[in-house]
């Protein structure tokens, strides 16, 4: 770190600006506190290191806040789930490597219906891969490593606002379905600044109710939260309970958004950073004459399979970019059931690819289907 | 109005807080900004540098692959940067540290003796103001007054000595490089 | 009638599935009668692990939250840190606390979490078909080490307590027994003694028992508890192996 965390409390305090220029780790971490969050477990790893560094002196200054760092990826998720039966709003932060560690609690929150939030600024991989930005992590996101039937609510946001927006509704999310949600940005996402307005903070008193917590069994009967259900049938009558939260989710928690896709003979679909570089690339295709939109799901899972869907009735060409080898496209190729066609282009490693080369790479895509 | 400028040197010598500091001006401008630092065992190693974009335009990637500016605060900055800048681009360079100087004839060279002008401040790590002050002249990016708003509500929580002293290194190198 | 044995309130009217001669449903009773004397029910929270303890819910009227293997000293760490004025406890096993949850328990110590850890040492991996342990002893012999545990292939059994002890966040570190009268008493004062220590903040605190397990061990129940006397307390010596509570005389 060249420079300490400025905490948008504190700097440019005076000023009228409303917004305040901030690492988006930091967006995170301080959005989260507003949030309710005051429970922190994680363990170091580049690129998402100005998290637990923010959240260390942050939570440390606030009556109840927590923040340990753990001795290990492993512990620190399971000291979330601690957190979370107690009651709390709680956070882990980690990238690829991390999240794999991860994986074991992120099954047992979904098991358990617990409520967590875990950040993943993703780098390149498999293995310790690098750094660098990548978008390397949809597979593990969106299917998740762990074992059993479950699913994650994963949130890709694309600038610094959206880091502070999405986390709060993470953890709005959370609490209503009682379920781990993913916020996958990425490394970039992570350490660029970018102008933020904060929402206000909720105080804790005003936070949901939590009727099923762990916090001693005074005056009401005692409590257990499990996910060991032995007898085939309760535990089948289990997945089919958190089935229908998952379909509930996929119909009513679906998020994503179009740029010039209503008079579009092709659509380009992207996430997160690579979204932003399209939406920049769409742009100047758009100043050529060229008819190209674009559609980003915010949501991953949910995936906005019906949105595609429906555009898929008038456009028949997908260029779909991610800063990997096209993990998303089977989202799509699902999504499009046959009804249009896939090109992708992806740049895997920690390239980030400018707005330019992707326009080249649309254009050219967008004479050959003869579109123009 | 889409421009993009890269901050260079060592680890220490400001870079990042230059780039901070450009794009919170900008961003009082009601311009869209992005700061990307780098990270990483990259700027342990010690090499920090710290890519602006101020626009006003939504903009698509806060990574500059051909700056308009490269402000070059030591030589391995100038030797990475010099054939990036584009074509009509401008480089600042910090003629104390830097001995060579770019073949390139078709962009603006200013040099400025960074550690020169700051040595009668009394404090050397200023020197990063010197350079943004002349920075910010000749790039006409953002307005003086600007950039003493934002010097003053940066500082005056976290250090209030330092509002004073940087204002006072943002006006050597303002003055420096003359009307 | 005067009453004269019942059973402990924070124990609910659920009949054991532990096997006959088990340590875990004596240790349950202990701990319930602890919980009862304490007046503890209302303000205590437990921690199973995975193992043969596992349905420990079923049979606690307390609130529990059930861990995963090995995990439950980063678990009762997050509940704790977020209740600070309850009690927190573990109760685990030994392949669960020593060898699958080795770090987060060795860590919980040296941070010393202010929580109490009560691990059932028996030799085996019960749950799973009476598998070689962490603390299996040398020459012990189980369905993965045929022939007796040998140093060569299968390494020496870990002492956790006595490592548990070194850490500076530890308070309070005792092992016992619960194949006597005597012993099943000492083990009573001594999860005493602990949740005293968790109330009084001092620190991480834990209780190891050696437990009997005459399934596992191809043993009686009779056989089972002389064989702790005879042969295990030589590998696991009873006593206290620390008291950082200022108290001057042992609790024995």
């Amino acid at each position: 770190m060249a420079f300490a965390p400025f905490h948008a409390r504190r700097s440019q305090s005076r000023s009228t600006v409303p917004k305040v220029l901030m690492r988006g780790n930091h967006v995170v971490a301080e959005a989260a506190v507003r949030a309710g969050c005051r429970f922190y477990f994680g363990y170091p790893i580049t690129p998402q290191n100005e998290i637990p560094e923010y959240m260390s002196e942050r939570l440390s200054k606030i009556e109840g806040g927590v923040f340990i760092q753990a001795e290990s990826e492993i512990a620190s998720i399971h000291m979330v789930i601690g957190a979370s039966m107690a009651g709390g709003r709680v956070m882990t932060s980690s990238s690829g490597p991390g999240i794999s560690l991860k994986q074991e609690g992120i099954s047992f929150l979904s098991g358990l219906e617990l409520p967590a939030v875990i950040v993943n600024m993703s780098r390149g991989g498999p293995g310790l891969g690098n750094i660098a930005p990548a978008q390397s992590d949809y597979f593990q996101a969106t299917r998740g490593g762990g074992h059993g039937d479950y699913r994650t609510i994963v949130l890709a946001p694309n600038s610094g606002q959206e880091l502070a927006d999405l986390t709060f509704e993470a953890f709005d999310l959370a609490d209503k379905y009682r379920t781990p949600v993913v916020i996958l940005g990425d490394g970039m996402l992570g350490q660029m600044m970018e102008p933020v307005e904060f929402r206000p903070e909720i105080p804790i008193k005003k936070l949901p109710h939590k009727d099923w917590a762990l916090t001693g069994a005074k005056g009401r009967p005692s409590r257990f939260i499990r996910s060991l259900i032995l007898d085939p049938g309760e535990e089948e009558e289990h997945n089919w309970k958190l089935m229908r939260k998952y379909e509930k989710i996929a119909r009513e928690e679906l998020r994503w958004e179009a740029f010039a896709a209503d008079d579009a003979k092709m659509l380009v679909v992207a996430f997160g950073t690579a979204a932003r570089i399209a939406k920049g690339a769409v742009k100047r295709v758009r100043e050529q004459g060229l008819k190209v939109g674009l559609i980003r799901p915010i949501s991953l899972w949910p995936f906005p399979f019906k949105a595609l869907r429906d555009f898929s009735k008038k456009v028949k060409h997908f260029i779909v970019f991610e800063m990997n080898m096209g993990q998303m496209v089977e989202d799509v190729r699902l999504a499009l059931e046959g009804g249009g066609e896939v090109h992708f282009y992806g740049r895997p490693g920690g390239i980030v690819p400018t707005p330019l080369e992707v326009s080249r790479v649309i254009t050219s895509q967008y004479y050959q289907k003869r579109l123009g | 109005m889409f421009i993009k400028t890269i901050f260079s040197g060592f680890g220490g010598q400001g870079v990042i807080m230059m780039g901070y500091l450009l794009a919170t001006a900008g961003m009082y401008e009601q311009k869209n900004v992005t700061c990307l630092p780098s990270y990483g065992a990259e700027v342990r190693g010690g090499t920090a540098n710290c890519t602006v974009v101020i626009s006003t335009e939504e903009i698509a990637s806060p990574v500059a692959s051909e700056p308009d500016f490269a402000v070059l605060m030591n030589n391995p900055a100038l030797l990475f940067y010099q054939n990036q800048v584009q074509s009509g681009g401008t480089l600042f360079l910090n003629s104390s540290m830097i001995d060579s100087r770019p073949v390139r004839g078709d962009i603006e060279i200013y040099e400025i003796p960074v550690n020169d002008l700051v040595k009668p401040l009394g404090e050397e790590r200023v020197g990063n103001m010197v350079m943004l002050g002349a920075f910010i002249k000749k790039s006409a990016l953002v307005s003086l007054d600007t950039m003493h708003r934002v010097l003053k509500d940066t500082f005056t929580n976290r250090n209030p000595a330092m509002v004073k002293l940087n204002r006072q290194a943002l006006l050597v190198g303002y003055d420096f490089l003359g009307p | 009638m005067k009453k004269v044995f019942t059973r402990p309130k924070s124990l609910k009217s659920a009949p054991f599935h532990y096997c006959p001669g088990c340590g875990h449903s004596l240790l349950h009773r202990i701990i319930g009668e602890v919980i009862d004397e304490m007046g503890l029910q209302e303000r205590i929270i437990g921690v199973p692990p995975a193992g043969c303890a596992v349905l420990a819910y079923n049979y606690f009227d307390i609130d529990m939250g059930e861990a995963s293997h090995g995990r439950a000293a980063a678990l009762a760490t997050g509940l704790k840190r977020a209740l600070p004025d309850r009690i927190v406890f573990t109760y685990q096993g030994d392949g669960d606390i020593a060898a699958i949850g080795t770090a987060e328990t060795i860590h919980a110590a040296a941070r010393g979490e202010n929580i109490t850890t009560i691990f059932v040492n028996n030799g085996v991996y019960g749950m799973t078909g009476g598998q070689m342990a962490p603390t299996s002893i040398l020459g012990q012999n189980t369905t993965t080490s045929p022939g007796g545990r040998k140093e060569k292939r299968d390494g020496f059994p870990i002492n956790l307590s006595e490592m548990l002890a070194i850490a500076k966040g530890s308070a309070y570190v005792e092992r016992t027994a619960v194949n006597s009268p005597s012993n099943i008493l000492k083990t009573k004062r001594a999860i005493a003694k602990a949740f005293q220590v968790q109330i009084k903040g001092a620190g991480f605190s834990l209780v190891e028992v050696l437990s009997p397990c005459p399934t596992n061990w191809k043993m009686s129940p009779v056989e089972a508890c002389k064989w702790i006397d005879e042969v295990m307390t030589a590998s696991f010596p009873l006593g206290v192996l620390k008291d950082f509570t200022g108290d001057k005389k042992d609790v024995h």
